[in-house]
């Protein structure tokens, strides 16, 4: 595909610009996702309070992509109860898939500028880990 | 060299000639002889080869079997038991790894390998270093990546069993003095396996003037099919080395409890053999002679300058490895300043370049080098000026795509 599209504002904007790019000394909840073969390592920090997350951060490298997905994901999530960020996840990895409706893409906000990922597979781990990331961090904490 | 009508030789070269396939250290393109080779022999030979006492049998062992005659002459080797077929490099260096180690790597030896070497000719020594209690020990590179031989002299003992080095780096391009380093790990005593995978595709390669004792190679990076590799070894050793396989094919005698192998090669060649790859070998070889090695050398020299000063005028562009282009075998492995190697490779990819890009399985390479991830662009003699200066336009304009200014 033309990726003239794919690389858009949109993307390299939370890539070089990160909002959530920092460390975040109040955080309760902690982990670090790492794709293994293509080496993009992120750690997720996120201060959840009575099922809603009042604030997320995150630390690492990677490729433009994996970073600016788990930058725009915090932007989606933070303010938002764990269900929401469960539900909005759901939609993410759906889209990522090709599954998803104009409706949902709103929902996902400037995340949705990831949708043509659906077309490169190849990077489809980079998009997704910040997102499973975060899925495994908030599901551990209800076995809990 | 006539580009033009080499490159027709190849069908996807000439069906997608919008893509500029710069990747070849991975596997090569495909002449329309090897194709034919391989589908020729499914249409006129097609029999389990080395089993069948009927004709047809017998055509399709006769075809497998100067294919290994091809092979022994392409790398001058001195007879045809000292090749043997497998699926590809990895595995012929799997082989050597388990089967020499097993008759002759003791607990407290010593096996040595660079940090050149591809996961492929690491791995297996320290797994079967591991195996036998043994140590395995790394030769380390300057920053260019030469071995010098004042550090491989040193880093030889007395407990040095093996030496496992590569001919040419499949990151950073740069030659190994096999020839000057087999003598001198003989002089120690120890046994010395080279990696061609990726020289033999591109030098002449002669096992007996290297005196190596083996030499493992992939068909598909010489254009040859996919699942089709060699390994050399000396007789010397493969006669007192166990099998790495057992199964069909490879015995001579056997009763319940115990068996006898077969003679060389077959010892080493358990199962259905890949008889097709092996003549789609035999007819990449036979293209290879056709056009001339030296002829293929010249040109992929003539690309390599190209390349470099193509590469070296890229603003923000910081190349591994030697400044001089006749130390790459054209091989290039960069990084872009700020941008990730994967972007990059995505970038280049919808302008239509292929490239690799990530550790290029060489991981301790990368972490001596201090760089976790590259793009690596390697050429092969079909590949042409314009590719390299496509090559060069789309990765002049990377960082801009990346939203960074000039």
């Amino acid at each position: 595909m033309d990726n003239r599209s794919f690389y858009n504002e949109i993307l390299t904007d939370h890539n070089l610009r990160p909002g959530h790019k920092h460390a975040l000394a109040d955080a309760n909840m902690e982990l670090r996702g790492v794709n293994p073969s293509c080496g993009d390592d992120i750690t997720l920090r996120l201060r959840v309070e009575d099922g809603v997350i009042r604030d997320g951060a995150y630390t690492g490298d990677g490729c433009a992509i994996s970073q600016a997905s788990a930058d725009m994901m915090l932007d989606l999530i933070v303010g938002r109860s764990v269900e929401e960020a469960m539900r909005l996840s759901e939609i993410f990895l759906r889209m990522i898939k090709g599954k998803v409706t104009p409706a949902e893409l709103d929902e996902l906000e400037e995340a949705a500028a990831l949708i043509d990922v659906s077309h490169m597979p190849a990077r489809v781990k980079c998009a997704v880990l910040g997102w499973h990331t975060m899925e495994t961090l908030l599901n551990g904490e209800e076995q809990e | 060299m006539n580009i033009a009508s080499v490159r027709a030789d190849f069908p996807l070269i000439a069906a997608y000639g919008e893509i500029a396939y710069l990747d070849n250290a991975a596997t090569a393109q495909k002449p329309r002889a090897v194709l034919e080779a391989e589908r020729r022999f499914y249409e006129e030979s097609n029999a389990n080869p080395l089993r069948g006492l009927y004709a047809l049998s017998q055509r399709a062992t006769d075809v497998y079997e100067n294919a290994r005659e091809s092979v022994r002459a392409f790398i001058n080797a001195s007879s045809t038991e000292e090749i043997i077929f497998t699926r590809n490099a990895s595995e012929s260096l799997n082989l050597a790894a388990c089967s020499w180690s097993q008759a002759f790597l003791r607990e407290g030896d010593e096996v040595l390998v660079t940090v050149l070497e591809h996961h492929s000719n690491m791995l297996p020594w320290q797994q079967a270093a591991k195996r036998a209690g043994a140590v395995l020990k790394f030769l380390e590179s300057d920053e260019r990546g030469v071995i010098t031989e004042t550090a491989f002299r040193a880093a030889l003992s007395d407990k040095t069993k093996l030496v496992a080095m590569t001919q040419i780096s499949n990151v950073l391009g740069v030659e190994n003095d096999i020839k000057r380093f087999a003598a001198i790990a003989h002089e120690h005593g120890a046994a010395f396996v080279c990696d061609g995978a990726q020289s033999v595709p591109h030098i002449r390669v002669d096992v007996q003037a290297l005196d190596v004792d083996f030499l493992a190679f992939s068909g598909h990076k010489m254009c040859g099919p996919m699942g089709i590799g060699v390994l050399y070894g000396k007789k010397k050793w493969l006669k007192k080395m166990p099998p790495f396989l057992f199964g069909g094919e490879m015995i001579e005698y056997v009763t319940r409890e115990s068996a006898t192998w077969a003679e060389l090669p077959h010892k080493f060649e358990a199962g259905t053999v890949n008889a097709a790859g092996a003549a789609g070998l035999a007819a990449a070889i036979d293209y290879y002679n056709a056009l001339g090695f030296d002829a293929i050398t010249a040109r992929e020299e003539e690309l390599s300058r190209v390349a470099m000063e193509a590469l070296t005028a890229v603003p923000h562009l910081r190349l591994l490895g030697s400044a001089d282009w006749r130390e790459h075998h054209g091989i290039f492995t960069f990084t872009v300043d700020d941008v990730h190697p994967h972007d990059i490779a995505a970038i280049l990819d919808g302008d239509g370049v292929c490239v690799r890009a990530g550790h290029h399985c060489a991981q301790p390479l990368m972490q001596y080098l201090r760089t976790p991830s590259t793009v690596r662009a390697s050429l092969a003699f079909y590949n042409t000026e314009e590719e390299i200066g496509r090559l060069a336009e789309s990765l002049s304009r990377v960082r801009e795509r990346m939203g960074y200014g000039q």
